[in-house]
């Protein structure tokens, strides 16, 4: 008979399923999908019933049928999915016996402190620009050339304000708003300096990068497997950076009357 | 414009437009292409579907059908959750000119107009949400008559 395990273990394994957990959903990953991980990662450490309540704004998980319990609070949710990726692949080493539950506290430790690739801003804002650009050509159906380097320019900026606005308050609204007034002021005044290109395609393409169709997608996926209430919550963030995004452009559009 | 221009130019920017939102959510490195290619062929698909005129809801169903599989047989492939294919292949489908649409007929003040744009949103991104439903239902319906014809095969064998 192996011996019942002790406390510092059950605290070890709390706070490496819910750090997990918590790095997933800022990750932006499927609820199914979180709940998985901790599961798979308490399991193939020897706990037999693993309890686990996965909200977008918080984890809650108890183990040793009841004795340990924890939660923890999820205040940010972007999309970065090397974060999905690599806790995925970690909880998979740790399920087949590769890595010790030590090792992965470590790697996801080291994770939540900023321990990850990413890419570099300017290429992050180049991607964006070329997103913009493109989508601006292929969503309008006539290919006007015209406003192909303005959608890149006015989405690049965009992105980057919207990327540095977010370090200065951590209300994400703010930095939506905050970003859409600068897209709209630089959109209407470069139409203001080249008069035959249109507003309202340079404005579509450069939007790209922020809209919330993407999280509308994924809040409706949710829904449909069944997870109600987290794809309410994330209808309703969707619904929130829409009316942020709308407000900045209509704001300016409405004072300089273009 | 010459329709072989007009293909080539919808490949090339729907893979530069998936893989540059790929740049900006931090995909891991070595999915970075094959994110552009199935951002390609659900955009091909859709386009396609739209110049048959089979309609806007048919179209976009279609598209995300093929992300749903294309998604499952790349993760498969590279050994890493679907997810990571998804989110960068939807973005060419995603209704960006209705919701622009309807923000524009807002501050003019045109409400019926905004109430249009907003319908279209609603139908196109429920017809993307579905299509990738349907493709996540069928591929695990074809992996479980694999399984249980391999079990099968070897009964008989053995």
């Amino acid at each position: 008979m192996n011996a019942r395990p002790g406390e510092l273990f059950y605290q070890d394994l709390l706070e490496t399923c819910l750090t997990a957990g918590e790095l997933m959903i800022e990750g932006g990953s499927e609820m199914y999908r979180v709940e998985d991980t901790m599961v798979r990662i308490a399991k193939s450490a020897g706990e037999p019933d693993p309890r686990v309540f996965v909200v977008p704004t918080g984890v809650f998980m108890s183990l040793d049928h009841g004795n340990y319990c924890q939660s923890t609070l999820v205040h940010e949710r972007n999309i970065n999915l090397e974060l999905v990726d690599r806790i995925n692949s970690l909880s998979r080493a740790f399920a087949d016996k590769k890595i010790s539950l030590q090792e992965v506290k470590n790697e996801v430790t080291k994770m939540a402190k900023g321990g990850y690739p990413t890419f570099p801003i300017w290429l992050q804002t180049i991607g964006a620009a070329i997103l913009s650009a493109t989508l601006m050509v292929l969503f309008m159906n006539n290919y006007d050339w015209i406003d192909f380097p303005a959608a890149a320019v006015v989405g690049a900026i965009g992105f980057l304000s919207f990327y540095y606005f977010k370090r200065f308050t951590n209300v994400r609204f703010l930095a939506e708003l905050v970003a859409a007034l600068i897209m709209t002021v630089i959109a209407a005044s470069l139409v203001r300096l080249f008069p035959q290109m249109i507003i309202d395609h340079i404005l579509t393409g450069a939007l790209m990068p922020l809209v919330p169709g993407l999280a509308l997608t994924n809040a409706l996926r949710d829904l449909f497997k069944g997870d109600i209430l987290s794809g309410m919550v994330k209808i309703c963030e969707a619904l929130l950076t829409a009316f942020a995004l709308g407000g900045g452009v209509g704001i300016v559009l409405k004072f300089l009357g273009a | 414009m010459p329709f072989w221009l007009e293909i080539v130019i919808n490949v090339a920017f729907a893979y530069l437009a998936s893989a540059g939102f790929a740049l900006t959510i931090n995909v891991p490195r070595r999915v970075l292409n094959l994110a552009g290619i199935s951002g390609i062929i659900s955009w091909i698909i859709y386009w396609l579907a739209m110049r048959a005129s089979m309609g806007r809801l048919l179209s976009n169903l279609l598209g995300s059908f093929a992300i749903g599989i294309l998604g499952i047989v790349f993760a498969r492939m590279k050994k890493c959750p679907a997810t990571v294919f998804y989110i960068p292949a939807i973005v060419p489908l995603v209704p960006g000119v209705p919701a622009y649409q309807a923000v524009r007929e807002l501050t003019s003040g045109n409400l019926r107009g905004a109430n249009d744009a907003v319908l279209r949103v609603i139908i196109v991104t429920g017809s993307i949400a579905l299509g990738m439903l349907l493709s996540n239902m069928c591929v695990e319906i074809f992996f479980r008559i694999k399984k249980f014809y391999k079990r099968h095969s070897e009964k008989y064998n053995n």
